[in-house]
């Protein structure tokens, strides 16, 4: 089942990935802020995720890791 | 499970100090992957300039040397030369390469120094606060053109591709983007050139990468995307300006 | 040993350079120093070197920063309105804790100024070759062979310390031909540098030459370090040569050029019975005041010679700290003053001096 994982604490919160995902399965994460001050992106619909990698290479902070 | 995308090597894990949806970051992130598929970081000494990636030594895992503002041309030849076994690259913005360093970019340039320069096009002055570019648009409002940038007064945008493309000791001049996936992965592949190109010796190499500056441009990450879109691409076509092996001169 | 061989100063400096092991020159012509540049794009492409002729001094100074980031030993050459370009340059070059030669061969100034030979950049060499807080090593030459010798001694100096290195010439030194040996290939294998940003190999951390620290506290510690650096180098570095000092009354002070016209000035006077000496500064940083400290009991007066409005005199009037009075000669604006001149100031002080 491919899955992102982001890094909470690098996130900025600036949505590259949220506008870049085909099947807008990212989000931000309303419920947490990170150290920096930021809502973290989030993988609201993991089901559906295809490994693609559009949100990683989108991200400019290096934040997401892809793995299928 | 198998990893498809992660950090590599040649990015430290110091986390960028860049604005939330600045192209930096994506920039930053594709050179260092082209130095690990090129599999060149032992022998890559980068040169970091002044402007918002003043810090960028502390983002490369390879050698650094930190230049005066808009210097770096002359330092990266001065490297290139005292070590040409070393592959050596420039990280410039367009105040350090088309402002200051107009001369210096340009006689690196027309020496056809065996270098590759990647310049970060965002039409403005990042770092010292949101100052007009050389490459700031007509009628684009900053700091210093608070009533827009009026040519009258303060003069043309400068084509940095289309400028340097008439020289002969240029080997390859690309303007590339970061706005979408499918531009992204066609920004690696000008770099990647722009790389291989100085292995190759065939001489100066420069990738123009139309970027975004959302805090100094006042928009946010997403609207910064669609205001280079509709206002920067037409002033700043994308395509390759010239390659000495393609032909194109 | 080498063989005595006419050379004229600029090339006998940029011969020196090649033997010392530097193989890098970055340089733009300018008179009068234009032979150094010429000289090294004839010799060094014939030794595998690199010679290249940069598109201002402004860049020339940064294409040697950047060779000696990458750990090489490399020089540039220019005269007094290049200097000035390339002031940037050297603080950032002395910022970064890198070793570079720089030889200026002063002419008139300021702006355009003239082409003839001036000692007027003494303050920008000392004082202010930059901005920040940070000295650089100085040299002044009087002869040709001197010029050779203290070539090899910057490079040495420079890589020791971590620091740039002036050789302060004028345009006399540089145009004239002296009869000189230059030394064959010394045994000076520049030292290993482990913090060049050469290519790490994947054998090591990655190195960063860098001279920007954005933390106060840390940017003090590291001039803090530095300057302690530089004491040491004030007490063990100071260099000059002690001319008919023995029981000198009238202490005459100049380097280069100016005391080439000096040590005629006193040879004329002493045959008149006058007790005149002269201490010539070879080190102009560190300034060599041990000498002048040691001149002082037997000194009634100093005489500062100099083809400027007076800069070095500075230095003379710290070290003689009120003990003494310090007078002042000096022509500007590329004249050369003659030994007569200097005879005749000489023999206005000796006046003074019986009352």
């Amino acid at each position: 089942m491919p899955k992102i994982t982001v890094d909470e604490d690098v996130c900025k919160g600036c949505e590259m990935c949220v506008d870049a995902c085909p099947r807008q399965l990212i989000a931000l994460d309303k419920t947490k802020v990170n150290s920096k001050g930021y809502h973290p992106a989030k993988l609201v619909k993991p089901d559906e995720c295809t490994g693609c990698r559009s949100c990683a290479i989108m991200c400019p902070d290096v934040a997401i890791t892809v793995e299928v | 499970m198998t990893v498809t995308f992660t950090k590599p090597h040649a990015l430290t894990d110091i986390p960028f100090h860049y604005c939330p949806g600045c192209t930096h970051g994506i920039v930053h992130r594709l050179v260092a992957e082209v130095i690990d598929e090129l599999g060149i970081e032992g022998k890559t000494v980068g040169v970091a300039s002044v402007g918002c990636s003043v810090f960028a030594y502390n983002y490369f895992n390879c050698d650094m040397v930190q230049a005066p503002h808009g210097r770096a041309p002359a330092v990266a030849t001065g490297v290139k030369r005292a070590r040409p076994e070393d592959v050596v690259f420039t990280y410039q913005g367009d105040g350090d390469l088309a402002a200051i360093g107009m001369g210096e970019t340009v006689h690196a340039a027309a020496r056809g120094e065996n270098i590759t320069v990647i310049f970060i096009n965002n039409a403005i002055y990042g770092m010292t606060g949101g100052q007009m570019a050389p490459t700031t648009l007509p009628g684009q409002i900053t700091q210093t053109t608070p009533y827009g940038r009026d040519v009258k007064l303060a003069g043309y945008p400068i084509r940095v591709c289309e400028l340097l493309s008439s020289i002969d000791g240029v080997a390859s001049a690309q303007r590339v983007t970061v706005d979408t996936v499918k531009n992204v992965n066609v920004a690696k592949k000008a770099i990647k050139k722009a790389f291989q190109y100085q292995l190759e010796g065939l001489g100066y190499n420069i990738v123009e990468v139309v970027s975004t500056c959302p805090t100094n441009w006042g928009l946010t990450p997403k609207d910064a995307v669609k205001w280079l879109q509709d206002n920067m691409l037409p002033y700043y076509p994308l395509g390759t300006y010239r390659d000495v092996k393609e032909g194109i001169l | 040993m080498g063989e005595k061989v006419l050379m004229k100063g600029n090339e006998a400096l940029a011969e020196a350079a090649i033997v010392a092991g530097c193989k890098h020159f970055f340089g733009y012509p300018i008179t009068p120093q234009t032979e150094v540049a010429a000289y090294m794009s004839k010799r060094l492409p014939k030794i595998g070197g690199v010679y290249l002729q940069a598109e201002s001094e402004v860049a020339s100074i940064n294409m040697v920063l950047g060779a000696s980031a990458s750990g090489v030993r490399v020089m540039t050459s220019t005269s007094s309105p290049g200097l000035s370009l390339m002031s940037e340059g050297i603080s950032y070059i002395a910022g970064s804790d890198l070793p570079a030669l720089i030889i200026n061969v002063q002419r008139g100034g300021p702006g355009l100024g003239g082409i003839q030979p001036s000692q007027a950049d003494y303050w920008q060499a000392t004082r202010s070759s930059g901005h920040g807080d940070f000295h650089m090593l100085v040299f002044a030459p009087s002869t040709v062979q001197e010029m050779v010798d203290l070539v090899s001694d910057a490079f040495t100096l420079g890589d020791k310390y971590r620091m740039p290195a002036m050789i302060l010439s004028d345009g006399m030194l540089g145009q004239m031909m002296e009869p000189v040996v230059i030394p064959e290939n010394r045994n000076d294998k520049p030292p290993e540098k482990s913090w060049a940003a050469c290519g790490h190999q994947n054998k090591r951390e990655h190195n960063v030459v860098n001279s920007l620290y954005i933390e106060p506290h840390v940017l003090e510690d590291l001039v803090r370090e530095r300057f302690e650096k530089y004491s040491e180098i004030k007490r063990t570095e100071q260099r000059a040569e002690e001319y008919m000092m023995d029981d000198a009354e009238i202490v005459i002070v100049a380097y280069g050029a100016s005391s080439r016209v000096s040590r005629s000035a006193i040879d004329a006077a002493r045959k008149e019975g006058i007790k005149v000496g002269m201490i010539r500064p070879i080190t102009l940083w560190p300034y060599p005041d041990k000498y002048i400290g040691e001149a002082i009991p037997k000194a009634k007066v100093f005489l500062v010679v100099e083809m400027s409005m007076g800069q070095m005199i500075d230095d003379v009037k710290l070290a003689v700290n009120g003990e003494r009075p310090v007078e002042f000669y000096g022509r500007t604006g590329g004249v050369i003053p003659t030994p007569r001149e200097i005879h005749q100031k000489v023999m206005e002080l000796a006046e003074g001096v019986k009352q």
